[in-house]
């Protein structure tokens, strides 16, 4: 298979892509300090929201890592 | 060994054009430079050749993941910090499921067991007693505020859980190892780390006994 992007390109969008990661990384620390916070203060009702909204900035993650090693791939 | 013959070979850029013919090609303050001799022989990402000569495209996944070229060693770095986020990312993912749990199985624990703290007698006014609730691993402290209340809270700091000391005369209770203040007669911070209020111990008032029947833990 042909390379869609030089490498060049590719690192454009590696730049773009680590920016997204960064930015939903920094939201799960706060959604879990937030979360601890809660915990510790006795209100429970916010646990399990707050573990469906991390685990959905997981999947991004791993969705944004996964086309980065598709790119990547010659053959 | 013989010299090449013309035209067997690639041509030299740096050869010398006939000044007299004017052409595009022509580049410099001489005019007597062909263009392709500023054009770069490779392009920038591809300094390096591999040894066995063949593309980029043809190489093993070793060599793509350690390049020589700094363009290219750049690009490795920043995806492998990418990877690396990603992992953050699932920790802490696992750290809210692992709360989530806990809460689980605190909910699902045995409920507390009231505990006698002391004869009301023996509690004048202004004075404090400490005791451990619900577990001996916790301490905590009655007061009797000048009022004649009955305030009794964890002695653990919510900061980083020193242990705090009231000081009924001022209408506070004191953290030492941060310069921590919390109210009184609520618990609820006033100055200082702590982010949150201290648990209330719910107490009850049997016959001539004071009894500590409940935590209250609270995030305002």
């Amino acid at each position: 298979m042909r390379r869609p992007f030089t490498r060049e390109q590719r690192t454009t969008i590696l730049a773009g892509i680590l920016c997204f990661v960064l930015l939903l990384v920094v939201l799960q620390l706060w959604l879990f300090t937030a979360t601890m916070n809660a915990y510790l203060g006795g209100d429970w009702s916010v646990i399990w929201p707050a573990a469906a909204a991390s685990t959905l900035g997981l999947v991004l993650n791993r969705g944004l890592l996964r086309y980065l090693y598709r790119i990547e791939r010659t053959r | 060994m013989s010299e090449p013959e013309h035209g067997d070979a690639m041509p030299d850029p740096r050869e010398p054009v006939d000044p007299r013919i004017d052409t595009m090609a022509r580049e410099g303050l001489t005019g007597t430079a062909p263009q392709s001799l500023y054009q770069p022989l490779a392009a920038s990402e591809h300094i390096t050749r591999p040894p066995d000569g063949r593309s980029m495209d043809e190489q093993p996944a070793w060599r793509m993941d350690f390049p020589i070229d700094w363009t290219q060693d750049l690009h490795v770095a920043r995806r492998d910090f990418t990877k690396f986020m990603v992992l953050t990312s699932g920790a802490f993912t696992a750290g809210q499921f692992w709360i989530g749990l806990k809460s689980l199985l605190e909910a699902a624990g045995e409920r507390l067991i009231p505990k006698r703290i002391a004869a009301l007698v023996e509690i004048p006014e202004g004075s404090i007693v400490t005791f451990t609730y619900p577990t001996d691993h916790d301490p905590c402290f009655l007061v009797r505020s000048p009022s004649g209340r009955l305030i009794a809270f964890s002695q653990k700091c919510t900061h980083l859980s020193c242990s705090v000391l009231p000081r009924p005369a001022d209408g506070t209770i004191h953290c030492p190892c941060h310069e921590g203040y919390f109210d009184l007669e609520t618990g609820r911070p006033i100055a200082g780390p702590p982010p949150r209020p201290l648990p209330r111990i719910a107490l009850e008032v049997r016959g001539d006994d004071i009894y500590a029947v409940d935590v209250e833990l609270r995030t305002t």
